[in-house]
């Protein structure tokens, strides 16, 4: 039985780890683009959050109304200030300049803000929990996690499939030229496809902040898992993301079981296991 | 199309005058830094000796990125099983010194298996698919308790010695781990070997179709910068005489190839060594700035990745068509465009 | 070169491969900047101006090789048309009736339709931004005769409401028989222009192989 409860905690888990990996997938879905500093972006967020709790004194929730709008845009920024230019001149480019970007952000942090673990104040979210059955019981806080990755993943498959725009990013995202012959302004669409994405990525930090405490260096460590879950559910596809994100939790939370530290560890084995296995994930839809 | 010329005699040769110069340069250079344990005191040759480490490291990494096309982001994994080697052998009552040599052979040995499970991969793939092995070995090393597990192990095999000839031991062999990685990758690129990589990195498909064999070649680079890392890592283990899981296998190393190679110049043999020799001062001299330091270089490194993307030592090259270090083909006789530099 | 069209004009391109015939209309459409020179629309020097722009100013390619969007549905791929937003009389109602049998698999990927059929919403897409310069680069590749033929005799319809198209062919019949006005490339240089009509078959084979200029160094 405490196996099925820990299963069920790596489901939950998946669903932070799916936040965390959506904005991941739809970058590089779209652009072919690995953004090295995903997981610092979403540290960056956590503190941010930190920032306006202690400034206004509200609810964590409120703090996201901030963050993800604020995010959205220096996602559009980074896209066509950086991330853009640096694929002009070459796809490795974008590897060292965003793999940059993470040193730097991560020191950024530790000047400003020092290197001591910090919280996000979840308040009753933390606490409570919804008890099924004697030994299984369902944190309020993993409850809305999981149920917001849903529903982001939701909102973005929808944005794609059903909007305009979503229709031109998609379109891009096939053949870049052809776009551009046919209206579509590709660089512009990136950037909202950024945008989107970074939106995502404050989500994510917030989510985790109140999961975990956070430090300047965690980021790298949420990268990971985000690539981690990008890649074991299939690249391109979101629904896949949030499979590869419950895989990843449930591997953790099962090797933690056996062994307190083999957490981390098992969740590497297996996605080194679907590279060697099943490269291109379980529900691929594009190849690598 | 025009009438047809007189035919034109056409020499190739393989090196210019600035290099005959770099060779005599460069041995003088090695018997100056050879004597030094002689004339100065024990923190100028430790200096020097964390500077070769970077230098070994950023060279093959490099060879790596700008010869295979590979970036990686997990060399430290072999940075740390050369370390972990010394380790090991010396804890069996082999010289420290003398391990150097064969932490390299293990972290080549262990880059082979490594080598078969990532390289059919491609960019980001590759480049996280290495963190990750880097950081499952480095979290299987952590719970092995006669590594030292958390805390850490010592170097014990060096307690005898006496310090100032400990430290000169150290320094000349690191002198020779620099000279060996460099001179090596030289003749390396400057081979046959180093055309077919050549290829390979401009035009992979291009490379296929004449023969080329891509996975083989990329392979042998893997396993000679993972043999680099190795013999970085026993010269680190030998320096500070103790190893510690965490800060051994950690990406932070990678930062620091990957800095170098974006100040100094990644594809050249050159670039490595300028990236070096910037990167080391400006770590020397930000040294007490805390994270400072990390954020100017990262964003000095970013910046030069964006605007100068041959690095420094290609801006060199752009304007004074200097190679220290030539590793192709100059044309002499059939110049139709003065301007331009034949080499590549 | 000299190069100009007229609404309700077609104007065909002929030439050996790489004459330059693609590479003049990706120019057009603001693929590749040229190296010298200018191009108006209608009065408006778009020389500098980017792709997306110049689909919004009503000049769209369809480009060589159809080059849909895999990912999307056939009707998804007309839609990308609708970008530019521009003001005209063609909609989806007006695509689906020009192509009846598309009607019944709008919902579909594009990946499985036949080329011919490909090609029929390639030409539908940029139909749908209500160009006033069509650009068809190649369409008779890889397609049969027949096909083919089906394809061009749409052409005096959109002719007919003002549009002027500029048409790259490799089939030499066919360029002359739909445009009225045609010209030939060679290694980049138009070598002959003129109406159809006018054009003896034995002048177009010399410029379109070069055998005009012997002896004065092309060819």
């Amino acid at each position: 039985m405490v196996w099925i409860n820990a299963a069920v905690q790596g489901v939950l888990l998946g669903g932070l780890y799916a936040l965390f990996a959506c904005g991941l997938s739809l970058i590089f879905g779209v652009m072919r683009v690995v953004n090295l500093a995903h997981g610092d972006f979403a540290v960056l967020a956590a503190y941010l959050a930190l920032a306006v709790i202690a400034a206004v004194h509200v609810p964590v929730l409120w703090a996201v109304l901030v963050a993800a709008p604020l995010f959205a845009l220096v996602g559009y920024a980074v896209q066509r200030l950086i991330i853009q230019r640096s694929l002009d001149i070459s796809p490795l480019t974008t590897l060292l300049v965003t793999f940059g970007l993470s040193i730097v952000i991560q020191n950024a942090l530790l000047e400003v803000a020092s290197a001591n673990s910090q919280s996000l104040p979840a308040g009753l979210l933390t606490s409570g929990a919804l008890r099924v059955s004697g030994q299984l019981s369902l944190g309020y806080l993993s409850l809305l996690i999981f149920g917001t990755a849903i529903v982001v993943i939701v909102a973005l498959q929808m944005f794609l499939a059903r909007t305009s725009m979503g229709r031109q990013v998609r379109a891009a995202a096939d053949d870049q030229e052809t776009a551009s012959t046919l209206g579509v302004n590709v660089r512009h669409v990136f950037g909202i496809a950024a945008a989107l994405a970074f939106a995502t990525v404050a989500l994510a930090g917030v989510a985790f902040g109140m999961y975990s405490s956070f430090d300047p260096s965690a980021g790298p460590q949420r990268l990971i898992f985000a690539f981690e879950a990008v890649v074991i559910g299939g690249m391109g596809s979101l629904w896949g993301t949030l499979a590869g994100g419950v895989i990843l939790g449930v591997a953790q939370v099962l090797g933690s079981q056996v062994d307190a530290g083999f957490g981390v560890l098992a969740g590497h084995l297996v996605f080194l296991a679907v590279l060697a296995l099943r490269p291109n994930g379980l529900i691929p839809s594009r190849s690598v | 199309m025009a009438a047809a010329a007189a035919p034109v005699t056409v020499r190739v040769t393989r090196s210019r005058r600035p290099s005959y110069w770099t060779a005599i340069g460069g041995a003088a250079v090695l018997a100056v830094l050879a004597s030094l344990p002689y004339v100065v005191y024990a923190n100028v040759t430790d200096l020097l000796v964390n500077f070769i480490i970077l230098l070994t490291l950023a060279t093959t990494w490099n060879l790596l990125a700008g010869y295979a096309g590979l970036v990686s982001v997990g060399q430290q994994v072999y940075i740390g099983v050369g370390a972990y080697t010394v380790l090991v052998l010396s804890g069996s009552g082999f010289s420290p010194f003398l391990a150097i040599p064969l932490a390299a052979v293990a972290a080549g040995l262990a880059s082979i298996p490594v080598s078969l499970l990532l390289l059919h991969l491609r960019g980001a793939y590759f480049a996280i698919a290495t963190w990750v092995v880097a950081e499952a070995v480095g979290l299987a090393v952590l719970r092995v308790p006669s590594l030292g597990g958390g805390t850490g192990a010592t170097l014990e095999g060096l307690a005898g010695f006496d310090p100032a000839v400990r430290e000169a031991l150290t320094y000349w062999s690191a002198l020779a781990v620099g000279a060996v990685t460099v001179v090596g990758c030289y003749l390396l690129l400057r081979s046959r070997f180093g055309l077919d990589l050549t290829a390979i990195r401009d035009n992979e498909v291009g490379a296929r179709s004449v023969g080329v064999r891509i996975l083989s070649a990329k392979r042998i680079v893997y396993v000679v910068a993972g043999a680099g890392a190795g013999a970085a890592g026993a010269l680190l283990i030998v320096s500070q005489l103790n190893v510690q899981a965490v800060s051994i296998f950690s990406v932070q190393w990678s930062a620091y190839m990957i800095f170098v190679a974006l100040i100094g110049g990644v594809g050249t043999v050159e670039g490595p060594i300028l990236g070096t020799v910037i990167f080391f001062i400006l770590q020397q001299s930000l040294a007490d700035r805390g994270a400072w330091y990390l954020i100017i270089v990262g964003t000095i490194a970013v910046v030069m990745a964006m605007w100068v993307p041959r690095g420094l030592w290609g801006l060199v090259d752009d304007r004074f068509h200097v190679r220290l270090f030539p590793v192709g083909y100059w044309l002499h006789g059939a110049v139709t465009n003065p301007g331009k530099s034949p080499e590549t | 070169m000299n190069l100009a069209t007229e609404a309700g004009e077609a104007v065909a391109m002929i030439g050996a491969n790489g004459a330059g015939k693609s590479t003049l209309l990706r120019t057009l459409a603001g693929l590749h900047r040229p190296a010298a020179g200018t191009i108006h629309l209608e009065g408006r020097d778009i020389t500098a101006m980017p792709p997306h722009e110049r689909a919004a100013a009503g000049i769209v390619l369809v480009p060589e090789g159809r080059r849909l969007f895999p990912s999307l549905t056939l009707e998804e791929n007309l839609l990308v048309g609708t970008t530019p937003r521009r003001r005209g009389a063609w909609n989806l109602a007006r695509i689906y009736e020009l192509f009846p049998w598309m009607a019944a698999r709008r919902a579909m990927t594009t990946v499985f339709l036949s080329g011919g059929e490909q090609q029929a919403v390639a030409i539908g897409r940029a139909l749908m931004t209500n160009p006033r310069v069509l650009l068809l680069d190649e369409l008779s590749l890889g397609l049969a005769p027949t096909v083919v033929q089906r394809l061009y005799d749409m052409l005096p319809q959109l002719l007919g409401a003002g549009m002027a198209v500029l048409l790259v062919e490799q089939d030499v019949t066919q360029a002359l028989r739909v445009s009225g006005h045609v010209h030939c490339l060679l290694e980049g240089r138009i070598t002959l222009s003129g109406r159809p009509a006018e054009l003896k078959p034995a002048d177009v084979e010399a410029a379109y192989f070069g055998l005009a200029h012997r002896g004065g160094g092309s060819g």
